[in-house]
């Protein structure tokens, strides 16, 4: 990239990470790596999936989808406190790549979210008997799917981003009332799912050899996020520097003219 | 392949989505880097040479 960026030694990671020249530069070297890493933690996570782990007692091979289920699940939670932290960037430090965070990480929420409802009906219906229950979680979770496709329609909506950027940013803390709404449901309302079962205050109640591929399934999905993110981050620097220099042939076009 | 059991059209479409969602934020996220990539460097190219100071 033809960025002017400053020398890494002249600067504080604060603005490391700030500067999308630099951001450019530091997360280049990271994407390989972090693939490299994910695609073999899939592989371990897999392979517990279906061959390292029993069926459980009661379930049996229904299980299995849990391992799929839960990592996205949890993804689509995470990726909109991802959001809520870039929206308070945005917001508050108008840091530069909050809002590139913020727009980067949308359709992957959505994407994750509509995944976790989709492996959530296919477990129900063996397990509960049916496909969709209009319980707190549930619910609520659908409510999510619907906050971000709503925010990703309104960036779309905007020619120029950094207005959007703040009008997102809002709107992203306002549908965040909506996280514990999802997380305490099964406490608060009568619901087909269970409580919490492993990050409990008295330990996991789920048995290790259930715990494990659980643990590195979502291990893997975390790490893919990561690296999706990263790469849809730098595609939209990418894309805003395209803009910039697009404004500016025309302007010198029209100079010219 | 381990057997799946009675349910094992449900487990089956379970990962079937996983794998199709997942593949396609791959290949999407991974175009459209490129995509962006390359009209940069043509952008990038077209730009006349900034005269030194």
């Amino acid at each position: 990239m033809a960025q002017t960026q400053p020398k890494p030694a002249q600067v504080g990671w604060f603005t490391r990470i700030a500067h999308p020249g630099l951001f450019m530069g530091w997360s280049r070297r990271l994407v390989v790596p972090l693939a490299a890493i994910t695609a073999l933690i899939f592989a371990v996570g897999l392979y517990y999936c279906f061959w390292g782990s029993p069926a459980d007692y009661q379930m049996g091979d229904t299980v299995r989808m849990m391992y799929v289920h839960v990592p996205t699940a949890w993804l689509s939670q995470f990726c909109y406190a991802v959001m809520f932290c870039s929206a308070i960037g945005t917001l508050v430090w108008r840091h530069p790549m909050a809002d590139v965070s913020q727009k980067a990480a949308a359709p992957l929420g959505a994407a994750f979210t509509a995944l976790a409802l989709f492996t959530g009906s296919m477990w129900g219906r063996p397990t509960w008997g049916t496909f969709w229950e209009w319980d707190g979680r549930m619910t609520s979770t659908l409510v999510l799917l619907f906050i971000y496709l709503g925010l990703i329609a309104l960036w779309r909506a905007f020619d120029d981003q950094l207005k959007a950027a703040r009008i997102v940013a809002v709107l992203t803390l306002v549908g965040a009332i909506n996280i514990p709404i999802i997380k305490f449901s099964v406490d608060w309302w009568q619901t087909l799912h269970q409580p919490a079962s492993v990050f409990r205050a008295d330990g996991p109640t789920v048995d290790g050899s259930i715990l494990i591929p659980l643990l590195l399934m979502t291990l893997a999905f975390s790490l893919l996020f990561l690296t999706l993110h990263l790469v849809r981050m730098r595609t939209e620097v990418m894309k805003r520097r395209i803009r910039s220099l697009q404004i500016a042939q025309a302007r010198a076009a029209g100079g010219a003219a | 392949m381990i057997a799946l059991g009675q349910h094992w059209e449900f487990i089956a479409a379970a990962y079937l989505g996983s794998v199709l969602v997942v593949g396609g934020l791959i290949v999407w996220t991974a175009l459209s880097a490129r995509a962006a990539g390359a009209r940069l460097a043509t952008l990038d190219a077209a730009r006349p040479a900034r005269k030194p100071q």
